[in-house]
């Protein structure tokens, strides 16, 4: 009985996936559904009147514009984010998604629209700016888990504790309420919180430095295998907006400066 | 190669094959979160149903408040009330020399599991001591018995009988509710194979999760059998 039930099951997980496979046409992309995470100021974020902001935000409703598409918006959590692109809950992934070579066996990426500095916060005390492997052993460093953060700690910290939060705000709220040393993250989400919540405790104590093999070359969009043609799309809005200065004038508005650093 | 990647071996799945290990190391700790919590519970459980029965009014109220809250509310509320809430008066802690024990998240895991489930046991050991008939406790009572043999020697061996059931499904509701403890950053089962899907993005690893959860609910199951048939084993009728 319970090997049939076992077998049922797989059988089911194959039958579903065969579906979602076969459901996924070339289509002309009048309509675009974008997903994001909504939790990762200031590149995505949903505020109190749970509208989206951001430069992201911004930024792909620029480009829908530009190739006179309508764009949706559609709020994922980070850990399914992929999964749900797969299932074609929507079209492309718009979340800060750096393109890594793990994420690459699954999903296609469009050209890079970012690449900012990767940094590690702690507590104000902190007088060294080393953030080294070595000079973090035996402390406890938080990022959000299933991110090229936690790749990152998982590949070269191996003397501190490494620990997975669901979204970046609880690992800030982890470091704020002293059960981290450090966190690890995007500069630019980290000085978000820094600026905010995490004023009187923490700051930023130094950029890591980058490891071409897990952080790869930088944030693109994720979009399925198959849609060659929107990827071709979405290349050529991005690059149009490169030569225009449009990706740099949003850049500076959110960020502070371009996002191609 | 470690004993804990053999299965993925075995069978050829090659994700299961690189993360077997941690899944091993992510079993171990639901494991002990779940024996904890589960039996720090069931010794609060007698004291605390015998009290919400026997105590003056004003400690019986206050128990139930204390059940009525831990049993009406989800357990993840109370999982990050204690994780985040008390996490976040660490002053306090420091002063009271107790940081150590909050700042852990397995820990903090296991105070709010043992919390809500030593609620459920209470009241399902109050249930299991009202319903023994009263008939036997007079009948002690008529023989001159002390207080404590009656309560030991013939209420709560009846109790037992009919709180075993209910207690195994807590026991096994607690095992599924475990997987909670991923959501604080604990490498249980399910956050290890949380880890090993970010990593792979194979779903299959979640249902190599859900057969682990299944064998355990199951040996948990046959074992509660073992522990029924020694209990009632006076009204098995001999061959």
């Amino acid at each position: 009985m319970k090997r049939l039930l076992i077998g049922s099951l797989i059988a089911a997980t194959v039958l579903a996936t065969g579906v979602v496979q076969s459901q996924a046409q070339q289509k002309d992309w009048k309509e675009i559904r974008i997903g994001t995470e909504g939790a990762y100021p200031p590149f995505n974020n949903l505020n109190a009147k749970k509208e989206l902001e951001g430069f992201e935000i911004d930024y792909a409703n620029a480009l829908c514009a530009k190739m006179q598409v309508k764009c949706t918006w559609v709020v994922q959590d980070w850990d399914g984010i992929i999964p749900a692109l797969l299932s074609n809950k929507y079209d492309v992934i718009v979340a800060g998604m750096n393109a890594t070579d793990e994420r690459k066996k699954r999903v296609d990426f469009t050209s890079v629209y970012t690449r900012t500095p990767i940094s590690m916060a702690g507590a104000k005390s902190i007088a060294s700016t080393d953030v080294s492997p070595d000079a973090l052993k035996g402390k406890t460093i938080g990022a959000q888990a299933s991110t090229i953060h936690m790749n990152f700690l998982e590949a070269h910290y191996k003397g501190s504790t490494a620990r997975g939060y669901p979204t970046q705000e609880e690992a800030n709220l982890d470091l704020l309420n002293g059960r981290l040393d450090y966190i690890v993250a995007d500069r630019l989400s980290l000085e978000d919180f820094i600026k905010g919540k995490g004023k009187d405790c923490c700051k930023i104590v130094a950029d890591v430095k980058r490891d071409p093999t897990i952080h790869g070359p930088g944030v693109a969009m994720a979009i399925r295998k198959e849609d060659t043609a929107l990827r071709d799309k979405l290349n050529a809005a991005i690059e149009a907006s490169q030569k225009d200065g449009s990706l740099d004038a949003i850049g500076k508005k959110w960020l502070g400066f371009a996002p191609i650093q | 190669m470690n004993w804990c990647s053999l299965p993925g071996y075995w069978i050829g799945f090659e994700v299961l094959e690189r993360y077997g290990c941690r899944l091993a190391d992510g079993f171990l700790i639901t494991l002990q979160l779940v024996g904890w919590s589960f039996c720090l519970g069931l010794l609060f459980s007698l004291p605390l149903a015998l009290m919400r029965l026997k105590a003056p009014l004003p400690v019986r109220a206050l128990l139930v408040g204390y059940m009525t809250v831990f049993r009406g509310t989800p357990l993840l509320v109370q999982l990050f009330l204690v994780y985040y809430g008390l996490g976040s008066l660490r002053p306090f802690w420091q002063e009271m020399n107790l940081w150590w024990f909050f700042r852990d998240p397995l820990y903090c895991c296991l105070f709010a599991f043992t919390l809500n489930t030593a609620a459920y046991q209470a009241e399902i050991m109050r249930g299991a001591l009202q319903a023994v008939p009263r008939g036997l406790s007079e009948a002690g009572r008529a023989l001159g018995l002390s207080k404590g043999v009656i309560l030991f020697r013939i209420e709560l061996p009846q109790a037992l009988m009919i709180a075993l059931r209910p207690l195994g499904n807590e026991l096994i509701i607690m095992v599924k509710a475990s997987a909670l403890g991923s959501l604080v950053t604990l490498y249980d089962l399910m956050g290890a194979t949380k880890f090993a899907f970010a990593r792979s993005f194979d779903l299959a690893i979640y249902l190599v999760a859900a057969v682990v959860y299944l064998a355990l609910v199951e040996a948990i199951r046959r074992l509660w059998a073992v522990g029924e048939r020694y209990l009632t084993r006076h009204l098995v009728a001999r061959a």
